[in-house]
């Protein structure tokens, strides 16, 4: 227990680091861009006294450097300036829209590993049989299929041609009061049932449409790891002394057969984070990620910033629980220590 | 799977042509061992030739500009246009042709610039471990992938004027540094190899050792990586162009033509799932061919 506690402080220490740099990072490219900030938040038409009164608010007369420094001061308040598109604080917006769209991540990667697990494992069992081959051919087209595509052909076939499933938004039932901001816990804590049915409904192909890259990706490489695991001298040992099957690979196989498969789901969630940008505005849902597109098709840099940095975050924070999970499932990893 | 054995008698080459030849028959069979990369082949082939020769083979090549022609406006698929025309008038197919080019471009242009510099960077790093400037590219290299390579390339592209240029330096930005940290492991193991310390001890300067000495232990993992890249970075390409981000209208781009097109769901269905199969034959092309490449070239690990 207690390696695992430095193995975790030791990633937070990391974390901060690498949060700080990247900080720097959008910072430097939020305001190195060609343009006047003042303009762009103001709009052409803005007074000279307003434009001059904007640039001094927003210090934009120091060195890059300084500006640094005042933004961070703030941002370590939770202050990261007033969005010129919904005109509020950004972290106000961000407080609504965030735990949107951690739902649908969080909904699409539990799709993942239990899909991706399950497909697998059976795929190891019945290595050359119809399940085998037909995840080895959903695993191609599930890599060369952009979620958008999915989520677009999902939208098509369930929402229009045999309309089955809510096209758009994340709720059409009176929301349940807002505990936390997650619809599907926030509708159980107030036993609403209809309210956790209708937004489970609205959760289903944004998050399948994200997930399904990752499934056939998770199960090709659970199954990898299941048939270099199935040779190994133990679980010919287990098979002679008498257990059966299931048996052996529900407890002894499986568990280390999952590790690659967990670290492959942290790389996934990344590219959920990326392709939510897409699939969140197809289908209207009102999640971070569909609020950072409008920042940045509308040029609005102190939420362009906001959002990037608080995906940062959210991937660090999920590789930090994967890591743990991981080291969970394969002690040697926390014995080491870890790598960086 | 069995390999079937191949003697390759290198005794009886007897010049270097011939063991050139010998050479790359031995890498022909490698790859075409999986007939599937075969098939990857042969459709890039055919991409890549409906890249070069498109406005000879797009039935209606001025459809891929501004070009309006109401009377022939949403006409579902038919003879005469085989993939339908979207809401101008234009025919679906010549557009998707025509943006062939342009996903390729975006490929390989991206993974000229990125793989380079991200090798280079890797190298330096990885020969120079444990000195401080080794720590500082790493630790950047770190920072740069702790953001979805998506989200980055967004968050740099909104900063930018959306053009297919912009959108190419967009993505190679948040990607090269996947080939820096790729190059920095193995550049790290050989060095402390007796071959390097020699090339040292002989004088060699810092350009020589990395480039001649350091590199070619890489070469092969890099290529392969590139090539399983390509089909990433055109559906990278495709989903900035999807958000508007990339190449602008009335230019034909794959994510454009869908983000136009779902808007008219369910009625002139052409219009999105056309362009949609499109861009996954491209990237599943790519990605076999990839597959292909890094059996042949990973051949003597396995």
């Amino acid at each position: 227990m207690k390696e695992m506690l430095i193995f975790i402080l030791k990633r937070l220490g990391w974390s901060v680091f690498v949060l700080i740099g990247l900080s720097i990072l959008i910072f430097c490219i939020a305001r190195i861009i060609p343009g006047d900030p003042g303009v762009m938040a103001l709009g052409t038409r803005a007074t000279p006294e307003a434009l001059e009164q904007y640039r001094i608010d927003n210090f934009l007369y120091e060195s890059l450097p300084r500006q640094y420094i005042h933004w961070f001061e703030g941002a370590v308040k939770g202050n990261f300036g007033v969005s010129t598109q919904t005109r509020r604080e950004v972290a106000l917006d961000i407080k609504e829209f965030l735990p949107a769209t951690l739902e649908l991540i969080l909904f699409a990667a539990i799709l993942e590993i239990v899909g991706g697990i399950l497909l697998g494992a059976l795929s190891a069992r019945y290595p050359g049989e119809v399940i085998d081959n037909s995840v080895r051919v959903a695993s191609y087209l599930g890599i060369a299929t952009p979620a958008f595509v999915w989520a677009i052909m999902f939208m098509l076939i369930f929402a229009f041609v045999w309309p089955i499933l809510p096209a758009i938004g994340r709720i059409d039932v009176p929301k349940p009061p807002p505990y936390t901001g997650f619809l599907l816990l926030d509708s159980l804590l107030a036993g609403n049932l209809i309210a956790f049915w209708d937004a489970f409904k609205h959760l289903i192909m944004p998050g399948t449409a994200l997930a399904l890259t990752g499934v056939a990706q998770a199960a090709r490489m659970t199954r990898t790891s299941m048939m270099e695991n199935l040779s190994k001298d133990y679980v010919g040992a287990e098979i002679a002394a008498g257990i059966p099957m299931r048996r052996v690979i529900l407890q002894y196989v499986l568990r280390p057969a999952a590790t690659p498969t967990v670290s492959i789901v942290a790389l996934d969630i990344a590219a959920m984070l990326g392709n939510a940008f897409l699939v969140e505005v197809i289908f209207s849902y009102p999640g971070i990620s569909k609020y950072g597109i409008n920042a940045i098709l509308n040029k609005d840099l102190n939420a362009i910033v906001a959002v990037v940095l608080v995906i940062g975050i959210t991937f660090l924070i999920v590789n930090i629980i994967v890591d743990i999970i991981a080291s969970y499932l394969d002690p040697r990893i926390r014995l080491q220590g870890g790598d960086s | 799977m069995t390999v079937q054995k191949h003697e390759y008698n290198t005794e009886s080459v007897t010049s270097r042509n011939q063991a050139r030849i010998s050479g790359f028959k031995r890498s022909w069979y490698m790859f075409s061992r999986n007939k599937i990369s075969v098939v990857g082949l042969v459709a890039v082939s055919f991409m890549v030739l409906l890249a070069l020769f498109e406005r000879f083979i797009a039935p209606y090549p001025s459809h891929a500009g501004p070009y309006v022609d109401f009377a022939n406006a949403n006409i579902a698929p038919c003879k005469e246009f085989l993939f339908g025309t979207d809401q101008y008038g234009r025919d679906v197919l010549s557009r998707i042709i025509f943006s062939i080019r342009n996903a390729l471009t975006m490929g390989i242009g991206v993974l000229c610039v990125a793989a380079p510099i991200g090798t280079i960077m890797g190298l330096l790093a990885g020969y120079t471990k444990g000195r401080l400037i080794s720590t500082i590219i790493m630790r950047v290299v770190d920072i740069f992938l702790s953001l979805p390579s998506l989200v980055l390339a967004l968050a740099v592209s909104a900063m930018l004027n959306p053009t297919l240029f912009n959108s190419m330096m967009a993505i190679t930005f948040s990607w090269w540094a996947w080939y820096a940290r790729l190059v920095y492991g193995t550049a790290s193991s050989v060095r402390n190899e007796y071959y390097i310390q020699s090339a040292k001890l002989m004088g060699a300067g810092l350009g020589h050792i990395i480039f001649r000495e350091v590199l070619p232990n890489c070469s092969s993992t890099i290529l392969t990586k590139m090539t399983l890249d390509m089909g990433i970075v055109i559906l990278m390409g495709a989903a900035l162009s999807f958000v508007g981000l990339g190449e602008q209208p009335p230019n034909p781009a794959l994510g454009t033509m869908i983000a136009d097109g779902y808007k008219f769901l369910p009625n002139m269905w052409w219009l999105t799932v056309f362009p949609a199969l499109a861009i996954m034959m491209i990237v599943l092309a790519f990605n076999l061919l990839g597959d292909g490449i890094s059996d042949m070239l990973n051949a003597g690990e396995v």
